[in-house]
């Protein structure tokens, strides 16, 4: 069975966003980027699968600018097969992105498409239900555990209450959640390997797939800053102040 | 005027208060639908049916309801959104499970998460961690949307009077089934709705450490216990007790963090609190630039001792 895993490359988890003045976005030049944490969780979950013989063959995805290369390069030094740059310099949305695996997942046939459950810039938490829709195939979002059982895939989900299991049919559509896994580092040897694996060059167009943008963004602010607080210097005086708010 | 179908989200019996907010968000575009799609969930539709602001309910009562799967509940919406303006989810797992399923099928670009409504089609949203709100506005035909609880008010759950109208399911997919769930019963208040939160990080230790320290003066306080993501990781407490970005958001009147540094991601989560507390033995932890009130010091003896106090 193929796996197609689709990763993002975004801000690195690790750097604080900052607005710009203009209100136009948030600014990215000169700031560390780096794959999507969740999509590392993904290709991670594919590459386990692969070693245990489940998986056959791991296809990783992007969608975005050529530096989006750097990204893909990363899933294929932890280990995915070969690579495919669905090349768009401007920020693409999660239906035009959906639409855009879709079309490629056609093209190859995979048994089971990973993604993220949510990009650590957009936060949308879409993509992975909207290409399920579009296949019309099932989804097991916010996966805690999976494990493939003959042509059905059991899925363990992390939801508001605990945790529930689903059985989907294959081929099926899984967005992953911090539990899964701890996604390995890419060995330096296998970065130097990965740089000679395929990576092809495609764009929207050749999925039919318009990313002309359905929401425009009118501005971006910075959220209200919090005032600064005090520091108590002991237990008495922070019982003190909670039972002044009548918590206590 | 618009009209606006809100995904009720329930146990069959009864609904929960995610949908309040929803209610209140899906009012300020237009006039509310509320769907109540379920197994043998009248009682879920008759409770719907009594939210302040509902004008009417739809009741899909079919076995292929009875777990919300998104294969099942995305076809009968997109199905119904043929009468509809916009739909309108909460952004529970739920919700944010079903909503883009929906807006893939009516070719929409989801709005997700929404803090507010600046017009018929023009809403507010938190990206990046919650560091930055955009402003957006829609150009689709149609509206989906999922709703983030803490920004709105709760409508009334009492006081309406809707009628409830059943209609026809839509087939079973085929695609997905129902295995088990894992749902935690607790004694305690739910963290989105919680008036108090008490949460504990990875300075906890492990499970028994964090019950024996945290547990105690959420007690005493009548608090909801929430966590940061290293301590769910490290296998402290499950999944759903976490607090951020990539769990669960909350706003309540007071949320303590107890040995937690105040990663972006976590912050996500907590700062619209009315008032933060933080106790943390390093002075410089992050958690004290969103703190209203800092207390620096050992947590395995300020914790014990305050619980001692109160
Ligand atoms: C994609 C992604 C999503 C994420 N989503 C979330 C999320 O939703 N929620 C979330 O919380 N995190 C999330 N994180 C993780 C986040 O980045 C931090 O790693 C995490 O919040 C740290 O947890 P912590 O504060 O408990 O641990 P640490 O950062 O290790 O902090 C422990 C704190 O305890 C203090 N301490 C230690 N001993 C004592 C003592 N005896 N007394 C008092 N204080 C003490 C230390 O000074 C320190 O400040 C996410 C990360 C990624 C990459
Ligand atoms: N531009 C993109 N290229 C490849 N995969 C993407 C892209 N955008 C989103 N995804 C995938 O979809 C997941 C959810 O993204 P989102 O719906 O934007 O929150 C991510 O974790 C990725 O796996």
């Amino acid at each position: 069975m193929k796996a197609l895993v689709c990763v993002k490359r975004v801000i690195d988890y690790n750097v604080k966003p900052r607005v710009k003045a203009d209100g136009s976005g948030v600014d990215l030049a000169n700031v560390k980027m780096s794959m999507n944490p969740f999509d590392e969780i993904a290709v991670e979950e594919a590459i386990r699968l692969k070693e245990k013989g489940v998986v056959t063959e791991i296809v990783a995805v992007s969608v975005g600018p050529q530096k989006a290369q750097e990204t893909l390069r990363t899933a294929l030094a932890m280990g995915a097969d070969r690579a495919v740059l669905v090349l768009c310099e401007d920020e693409v949305e999660p239906l035009a992105v959906a639409k855009i695996i879709a079309g490629l997942a056609n093209e190859e046939a995979p048994g089971l498409i990973i993604t993220g459950k949510q990009a650590i810039d957009d936060d949308s938490n879409q993509v992975g239900q909207m290409v399920a829709a579009l296949l019309g195939r099932p989804q097991g979002t916010f996966a805690n555990e999976i494990s493939v059982e003959g042509d059905a895939i059991v899925v363990k989900r992390e939801i508001d209450g605990g945790l529930q299991t689903v059985r989907l049919a294959l081929p099926a559509v899984v967005t992953t959640d911090l539990r899964l896994n701890e996604p390995r580092y890419a060995s330096l040897p296998n970065i130097m390997k990965a740089k000679s694996k395929p990576l092809a060059t495609k764009a929207p167009a050749d999925y039919g797939v318009d990313v002309a943008p359905r929401l425009k963004t009118l501005k971006v602010t910075e959220p209200p800053v919090r005032s600064a607080g005090i520091k108590v210097a002991d237990v008495d005086a922070l019982v003190a102040k909670l039972k002044e708010m009548g918590v206590a | 005027m618009s009209k606006v179908l809100v995904l009720v989200e329930h146990d069959n019996a009864s609904v929960k208060d995610a949908t309040l907010a929803a209610v209140t968000a899906a009012s300020q575009l237009g006039e509310v639908t509320a769907l109540v799609a379920g197994a043998s969930c009248d009682a879920a539709a008759q409770a719907a049916a009594q939210i302040a602001g509902v004008a009417k309910v739809l009741k899909a009562d079919d076995a292929a309801y009875a777990n919300a799967l998104a294969e099942n509940v995305a076809p009968l919406v997109a199905g119904l959104m043929a009468d509809y303006d916009a739909f309108v989810a909460p952004a529970t797992t739920t919700g944010k499970n079903i909503a883009p399923r929906v807006a893939a099928l009516l070719d929409v670009m989801q709005v997700s998460e929404i803090l507010s409504v600046e017009g018929p089609k023009t809403f507010t949203r938190p990206i990046y961690a919650g560091n930055a709100i955009a402003t957006v506005e829609s150009s689709d035909a149609k509206l989906v949307i999922t709703v983030r609880g803490t920004a709105f008010a709760k409508a009334e759950a009492t006081g309406g009077s809707a009628s409830v109208e059943d209609v026809t399911a839509t087939a079973d997919s085929g695609l997905s089934t129902f295995v088990s769930a894992e749902i935690a019963k607790s004694e305690r208040p739910e963290l989105t709705s919680a008036k108090i939160i008490v949460s504990g990080g990875r300075a906890l230790k492990d499970a028994a450490t964090f019950e024996a320290i945290i547990t105690p003066l959420a007690d005493k306080l009548g608090a909801g216990i929430g966590a940061s993501r290293a301590a769910v990781d490290a296998g402290f407490v499950p999944n759903d007790y976490q607090v951020g970005q990539t769990g669960k958001i909350v706003a309540p009147e007071v949320y303590i963090a107890v040995g937690i540094s105040g990663a972006i991601q976590h912050l996500a989560g907590m700062k619209d609190s009315k008032t933060i507390i933080a106790i943390n033995k390093d002075d410089d932890a992050p958690i004290f630039q969103v703190a209203d009130i800092g207390l620096v010091g050992d947590l395995f003896t300020l914790v014990p001792e305050l619980t001692g106090k109160l």
